[in-house]
């Protein structure tokens, strides 16, 4: 089955929860006694119609402010796929932990309230899918109907949606525009008999017939080192074992190796997966690997394709967007962690800070604060082996890891 | 013929149903090669119930041919069924690996904690401190738990690695943002992470996994003939003393299955004829109430879960 993952973002009050609660809902993916809980709350609150949103507004903190303050994941799945969602919050506040969410994510939801239209923090959240390079979008006009399930309120969001549309960075991003009730019910599953101006997509509608194939990336193999097995048992007493998840493409027995930082070449002797061996592994694999010869490899390097070489640098530029309280500042240290290998790191520039609202580049006072994103210059004390994000994204991205608190402070994208 | 492993970008899709399992198959053993490569001495949380059966089978893939390279940990209730427990010995002895046990009585016993009494009395909420002592006393810096986030709501907002203070502590509103599949097991001296390596798992994907694999499990989880009575429209077995039985509930023999297996004095059964893992599955995947429908810690209140992992449950 194949599975599809779902990132959710939205203002405060948009509706996000009462869509996944709706969508739940209309997929049969709710249990008796997980309606049976809403019904009891939504009573006991005197509402008049079942609050979906409260399936999913796990914390305690959250019931008491109505609003969602961390990602959470949530199942669903039809006869043809299984869905995750990451539903991510949508206040200033709390970006981390949209870009956290969309990170996994194939297909993005934007929500948007039909009586505010496009607002400061949509601008946002399409900057967010438009760096993380998310191939799907779905810009849902939610709210409809509260205006009267007007089309000319539907066509000005639409409008002002694709101005800021003009501005994307990310040219293979698809937009779908969907008016939407999630609280009725209106085109989430079913398609609404308010809005017969409509004649697109329900939003099920649209995921189920999403070509998951086209909405992943392949690349070129990108094999980064967990951990040496060797089990020097006396049946396995030479074993040499290299552990890891497959990146990108696929490795066969034979194929010609360059390892990272090395440079020493080999070829494969045999692949892995438990007790069995394998003469070819594909993308997303875990597999354990073994070489004709006797190469030194530990944690955190990497091999590759003896042609299909990455770049290998002590400095990187990429755009980084600061998810710790404490300014990033330069001449800092964090610990860079690319892939399995994680080097200690020192922050030489923040050349720019860039406004999420497309309208371009501000001076930086050589800082980033908590939820900005910026252009950032690191050194690091030994090579990282990457790939521009724009061409690969699963070798093109690093967390910042504090030296200090051991919080993962940072996200960046390598230019 | 060449033999194709996973022929498909696996991370996110696969083609058939028996390659979805290994999509989060993939997921799982690489989480758990992280917790081997980053920590110093991790261990796995093994209850005998069927999600850490699970993981065992994935640390046994994860690392072949070497040994699973850490031990397992018990908290054992002393209310656990007979059957778990006869499975877990065999387990181990098959595994070769080291099993430690740890017994809530013995905390009872030294005071740390006092038994429940009542209608409702259950050790569940009492492992919390016997399992942090022992951490505390093992200096365990990873603990690899079976938790899966759909689960409960509150479990839906966990991390894969999460971080707990000295006092097992879960700061739920400062978590450690996790991207892409990049995880930080950096910590303090004092510090433990918790590990989820089947977060992403739905029950119904748990029972496939067995199935497909054909992992041994308890004989509690299937079909079986049991004396119980009936509480809250929950059916409670009555074939052992722990579950406390009001005289006016009356005992009838019952065609019944465990759907988890907890505690005895909070798990219920569910009346089923599935003797099989195929009906197993089959009836799980027809099943119109939630998993932890039949766990009675979940209904004390709304915030049941996010209380106790506050305070270091799992």
């Amino acid at each position: 089955m194949e599975v599809v993952k779902i990132a959710t973002a939205g203002s405060v009050d948009d509706g996000k929860s009462t869509l996944i609660g709706r969508l739940l809902y209309d997929t049969h993916s709710l249990t008796e006694d997980k309606i049976e809980a809403i019904r009891n709350s939504s009573e006991k609150k005197g509402y008049d119609y079942l609050d979906f949103s409260l399936a999913t507004d796990g914390l305690v903190a959250e019931r008491e402010q109505g609003i969602t303050i961390d990602v959470a994941h949530i199942y669903f799945s039809t006869p043809d796929k299984s869905y995750i969602i990451a539903d991510t919050p949508g206040h200033v506040e709390y970006t981390r932990n949209m870009v956290t969410g969309a990170s996994t994510s194939q297909v993005a939801i934007i929500l948007i309230d039909a009586r505010k239209g496009v607002v400061e923090q949509t601008y946002r959240h399409f900057f967010i899918n438009n760096l993380l390079r998310i191939k799907d979008v779905i810009v849902a006009v939610n709210k409809m109907d509260l205006v009267g399930y007007d089309q000319n309120i539907f066509e000005d969001i639409r409008e002002n949606f694709e101005q800021l549309n003009a501005n994307s960075t990310c040219s293979e991003q698809r937009l779908s525009y969907i008016p939407i009730s999630a609280l009725k019910g209106d085109n989430v599953v079913e398609k609404s008999s308010e809005m017969p101006w409509y004649q697109g997509e329900t939003i099920l509608q649209h995921l189920e017939g999403l070509d998951t194939q086209d909405v992943n990336e392949a690349g070129q193999v990108r094999f980064s080192i967990q951990t040496v097995i060797r089990p020097k048992t006396e049946e396995y007493h030479d074993f040499r074992g290299f552990a890891g998840k497959l990146k990108g493409g696929s490795l066969k027995v034979g194929d010609e190796v360059t390892v990272l930082p090395s440079m020493t070449t080999s070829k494969i002797k045999a692949i892995y997966f438990h007790d069995q061996a394998y003469t070819k592994a594909s993308a997303g694999s875990s597999i354990t690997l073994s070489l004709e010869d006797e190469v030194n490899v530990t944690r955190g390097d990497m091999l590759v394709k003896r042609d299909e070489l990455p770049n290998i640098e002590k400095e990187i530029v990429a755009t980084v967007c600061w998810m710790d309280s404490k300014q990033l500042r330069p001449g800092s240290r964090y610990f860079v962690q690319h892939n399995t290998n994680r080097v200690l790191s020192k922050i030489a520039e923040i050349t720019n800070v860039i406004a999420t609202n497309f309208s371009g580049n501000t001076d930086a006072e050589n800082k980033l604060a908590l939820n900005e994103i910026g252009e950032v210059k690191i050194k690091l004390s030994k090579p990282v082996f990457y790939d521009a994000y724009t061409a690969n994204k699963e070798n093109g991205a690093f967390i910042l890891i504090d030296e200090h608190t051991n919080t993962t402070a940072g996200v960046g994208f390598i230019n | 013929m060449e033999t194709l492993l996973n022929e498909i970008e696996i991370a996110d899709l696969q083609p058939t149903k028996v390659l979805q399992a290994n999509a989060l198959e993939n997921e799982a053993i690489y989480i758990l090669r992280e917790v081997a490569a980053q920590f110093e001495k991790p261990v796995l949380l093994f209850s005998g119930g069927k999600d850490s059966i699970t993981l065992v089978r994935l640390a046994q893939k994860a690392f072949w041919p070497a040994k699973i390279p850490f031990p397992l940990l018990h908290i054992d209730t002393g209310h656990n069924f007979p059957e778990t427990i006869a499975f877990r010995d065999q387990l181990v002895g098959e595994l070769g690996v080291e099993l430690i046990v740890r017994k809530v009585q013995d905390s009872i016993d030294q005071g740390k904690v006092v038994e429940e009494t009542g209608k409702y009395a259950s050790r569940n909420a009492l492992q919390t401190t016997t399992l942090l002592d022992a951490i505390e006393e093992f200096k365990f810096d990873a603990c690899i738990g079976g938790a899966r986030r759909d689960e409960e709501k509150a479990r839906a907002k966990e991390r894969i690695f999460s971080v707990r203070d000295d006092f097992g502590q879960w700061d739920e509103k400062n978590q450690r943002p996790e991207l892409f599949d990049m995880l930080n097991g950096k910590i303090e001296l004092g510090q433990n992470i918790r590990v989820f390596p089947i977060s992403n798992w739905t029950e119904l994907d748990v029972w496939s996994y067995i199935a497909n694999e054909q992992i041994d499990i308890p004989s509690i989880y299937f079909a079986h003939k049991r004396n119980t009575f009936i509480r809250d429209g929950l059916i409670w077995s009555a074939q052992d003393d722990v579950v406390f039985r009001a005289e006016e509930e009356e005992v009838r023999e019952r065609t019944v299955r465990f759907r988890t297996v907890g505690d005895m004095s909070c798990t219920a059964a569910v009346e089923s004829n599935a003797d099989t893992i195929e009906k197993v599955v089959a009836e799980i995947r027809a099943s119109k109430l939630s998993e932890r429908g039949a766990r009675i810690d979940d209904k004390r209140s709304e915030a049941a879960m996010e209380k106790r992992k506050q305070q270091g449950y799992f």
